[in-house]
């Protein structure tokens, strides 16, 4: 990491030196300061991962963000630390827009309240919910112990149900002295009150109220079970809110009662789609902590498989936006055409179409059956580069996609980076920037490929893109199967549980969606003390209300499809 | 239902309406409507809802089984397939939709999570299935359960209608059908019916 000075803040910036961790300590009164300095003077324009983690035994809680520059480099760290019963910590929300949805999500899920945060709502779970689900000393209904497995199912596998212990027979808890007669449901009145009610008046003095309107969570189009709450004056949107949380899984509370292994196949439901990106953001961060190398091998079948994973997302991704446009399925079954082939792959490598749950820490489940590198070979080198361009012929000079996307639903390069926007949506805005090349991980750095990156931020550029993506990963591909040598998948023995030592780490890749991070703390213990996921389908979000206002709300369906979102990711 | 099936209820048919008259009974024709257009509600939750994408696409395509016509709206809907996890604050939304559904109805449990929580169950946020909420015609194992799985499970849907007796139907007894009461958000998931046991234990802490 490189040392910058930050002298002149004198006794608010330290060195954080606990063994295992990095980056700076920042007092919360001088925080607000350090980071506009941060991002005016220093360059870290980026604020990517904002979260907390609640340190019980030092009565404290720590949030921890990580900025980067645009023009690529490894990303500074800097922690606040407070006081575990005044949790107050300044929003930086007018500094890095894109903290936006993340300290809310810190709110919800920890209670740290961010002072000066002007929309300062539970996001993923609903008001009136009991608690603060992660912090340490909370425990859900179905608790049994801090940590994983459980003696109930071990040594002798004697295990009850669950529900068979809860006096209601479901996973519910209710306080002490709750009266659910007496219960008025808070309802949804802090959402509408946040959409900030218009009223205007014309010449003749007439008064017009605006429409909320509801989209979902029970609609064909917005990709799962996400919901959008917008003010509408005669069709244009006035403001727009995503609302979420109904696929909240609780994956982090999960996770930091199993172990770390029992971790990766649910790394693989988080973004569905593609999972062996998702292993490989994790998969990095655990072997930071353990500081282990990965075979050759192992390396180069990591990054086949990824970039397959990328394949079969961009295209998911186009056949379900051209839905959304309402080329109701046609795009979409030519585009699964091709996707049941990379899952075909999978499968065979893997065991298993969707969730594929294949990276071990230090190398891979298993290695390539026979044959599979062969049905590799001929989809890189020959199907899918023919049937890219096919689509791209099909679809991209079609006028109707035209008109409803050029120029519709427009992000500046400022605001890309603002709202922390990743990925294909960062760099449709003409951000070149993508993790493989600015702060290259696994052995991206010997493969000849280019960053795709437009230019214009419409709904086009986000949707053309991703071809460019696809064509850029063939690229990888085919070096990758040409390259690939002969040898071990694994460094050591491998091992159901570990010893991880203490300490801090943060994984990232570039997944198809964008970064996705992995913020790990380890105490020594065979379960990661906190476990964070930086989702990007969730921070693309930020933008989503910006990018949408002024537009029809028809088109508001074109914007989510080209964002592409999955709910799994987006919730957590 | 092969036709054959159809036109054999065990009466003979007089040799001169041959091929021009069918005899049947009531049960067999309207089960073989019912189970020939099953149309399900365009409903999809979390991972299974992309198995159940690839499964309605080109190459497993259910539309051979008479179910293509995914409907976004539950009133024109047949057939809930609950694909993913159910989460509490999904749970009242799923209970409005299921009793929008007009009767006759199925729902089918796709998957480990919504037949009974699957990885996920300890979580705070989770349903122990959607039996929890909803009666369940079928249950899908799997995590996502293949296409091949999902058409099994259609199949066994199928088979279920192909067993119904309208006489017991429950949507052909007297009386309205009652709706299924709507869980509330509160400081955790509220089911109606236990509110008397909650205000019990209250009492007692």
């Amino acid at each position: 990491m490189t040392t910058l000075d930050f002298s002149r803040f004198g006794t608010s910036v330290a060195v954080d030196e606990r063994e295992g961790y990095e980056g700076y300590l920042v007092s919360a009164d001088k925080l607000v300061e350090f980071a506009t300095a941060l991002r005016d003077e220093y360059g870290y324009d980026y604020l990517s991962s904002v979260t907390g983690v609640d340190y019980i035994a030092e009565e404290k809680f720590e949030v921890v963000y990580h900025a980067y520059k645009t023009i690529g480099g490894a990303e500074l760290v800097f922690k606040v630390q407070v006081a575990r019963d005044k949790a107050e910590v300044p929003s930086l929300i007018d500094i890095y827009p894109g903290a936006d949805f993340q300290e809310r999500e810190a709110w919800d899920l920890l209670g740290i309240k961010f002072t000066g945060h002007p929309d300062l709502r539970r996001i993923l779970l609903w008001e009136g919910f009991e608690g603060h689900p992660l912090r340490k000393d909370w425990q859900e209904a179905y608790y049994e112990e801090d940590i994983k497995p459980f003696k109930s199912r071990w040594p002798k596998a004697e295990y009850t149900r669950a529900e068979a212990q809860n006096p209601y027979g479901a996973n519910v808890k209710y306080p002490d002295q709750f009266d659910p007669e007496k219960w008025v449901p808070e309802g949804e009145d802090a959402l509408y009150g946040s959409l900030a009610k218009y009223e205007t008046t014309d010449e003749s003095g007439l008064k017009t109220d605006h429409l909320t309107v509801n989209l979902g969570p029970q609609h064909p189009s917005t990709h799962g079970v996400f919901r959008i709450a917008a003010t509408l004056d005669g069709e244009t949107i006035m403001n727009l809110k995503p609302v979420m949380g109904y696929l909240h899984r609780n994956h982090e509370k999960i996770g930091e009662r199993n172990t770390y292994l029992q971790n990766m196949p649910f790394t693989d439901r988080l973004d569905y789609l593609s999972s062996l990106s998702n292993n490989f953001g994790y998969a990095l961060a655990v072997e930071k902590l353990l500081n282990i190398e990965v075979p050759e091998r192992a390396e180069y079948i990591r990054v086949i498989m990824a970039e397959l994973t990328r394949i079969q997302n961009h295209l998911f991704a186009i056949g379900m936006f051209l839905n959304d446009l309402g080329a109701f399925f046609t795009p979409s079954l030519y585009a699964i055409e091709e996707r049941e082939l990379v899952l075909d792959i999978f499968e065979m490598v893997t065991g298993s179409r969707m969730m594929c749950n294949y990276f071990r820490f230090g190398g891979l489940a298993r290695d390539l059956p026979a044959g599979s590198l062969q049905k590799i070979k001929d989809l890189v080198f020959d199907r899918l580069p023919r049937k890219t361009d096919e689509m791209d012929r099909f679809l991209s000079e079609n006028e109707i996609l035209r008109s409803r996307t050029v120029g519709q639903g427009y992000l500046s390069t400022e605001d890309a980076i603002k709202y922390a926007s990743a990925g294909p949506v960062l760099r449709a805005s003409g951000v070149p920037y993508d993790i493989r090349r600015a702060a290259p991980y696994s052995i991206y750095d010997r493969f000849d490929f280019n960053v795709a990156v437009r230019y214009n931020g419409d709904i086009y550029d986000r949707y053309i893109i991703r071809l460019d993506e696809i064509r850029e990963s063939i690229k990888i591909l085919q070096q990758a199967v040409e390259q690939i040598p002969e040898g071990e998948i694994q460094t050591g023995k491998p091992r159901y549980q570990m010893k991880v030592p203490a300490g801090e780490a943060y994984g990232r890749v570039e997944g198809p969606k964008g970064e996705l991070g992995f913020y790990l703390v380890s105490d020594g213990k065979g379960n990661p003390y906190r476990y964070h996921v930086r989702a990007p389908s969730f921070i693309n979000l930020t933008a989503f209300g910006p990018m949408c206002k002024g537009l029809k709300i028809a088109d508001v369906v074109a914007v989510l499809g080209s964002i592409d979102i999955v709910l799994g990711e987006t919730d957590r | 239902m092969e036709t054959k099936g159809l036109n054999s209820p065990g009466y003979e048919i007089p040799d001169d309406v041959k091929g021009a008259v069918a005899i049947t009974t009531i049960d067999r024709i309207y089960n073989w409507g019912r189970r020939s257009s099953v149309w399900p509600l365009m409903f999809g939750l979390a991972c299974c809802a992309i198995e159940m994408i690839a499964t309605a696409a080109g190459r497993y395509d259910f539309s051979r089984f008479g179910m293509e016509v995914m409907r976004p709206s539950p009133r024109q809907a047949d057939l809930m397939l609950v694909s993913g996890t159910v989460t509490k604050k999904m749970a009242p939304t799923i209970v409005r939709l299921y009793n929008q559904m007009p009767e006759p109805k199925y729902v089918v449990a796709m998957g480990a999570c919504a037949s009974g929580g699957g990885p996920f169950k300890e979580g705070y946020n989770v349903v122990s299935g959607v039996d929890k909420l909803i009666p369940v015609d079928v249950y899908i194992p799997g995590c996502p359960p293949t296409p091949q799985a999902l058409i099994n499970g259609l199949i066994k849907l199928q088979e279920k209608i192909d067993g119904q007796h309208w006489k017991d139907t429950r949507w052909y007894r007297e009386g309205d059908l009652a709706a299924i009461p709507i869980p509330m958000l509160g400081p955790d998931l509220i089911y109606q019916e236990q509110i008397p046991a909650i205000k019990e234990a209250s009492k007692e802490a």
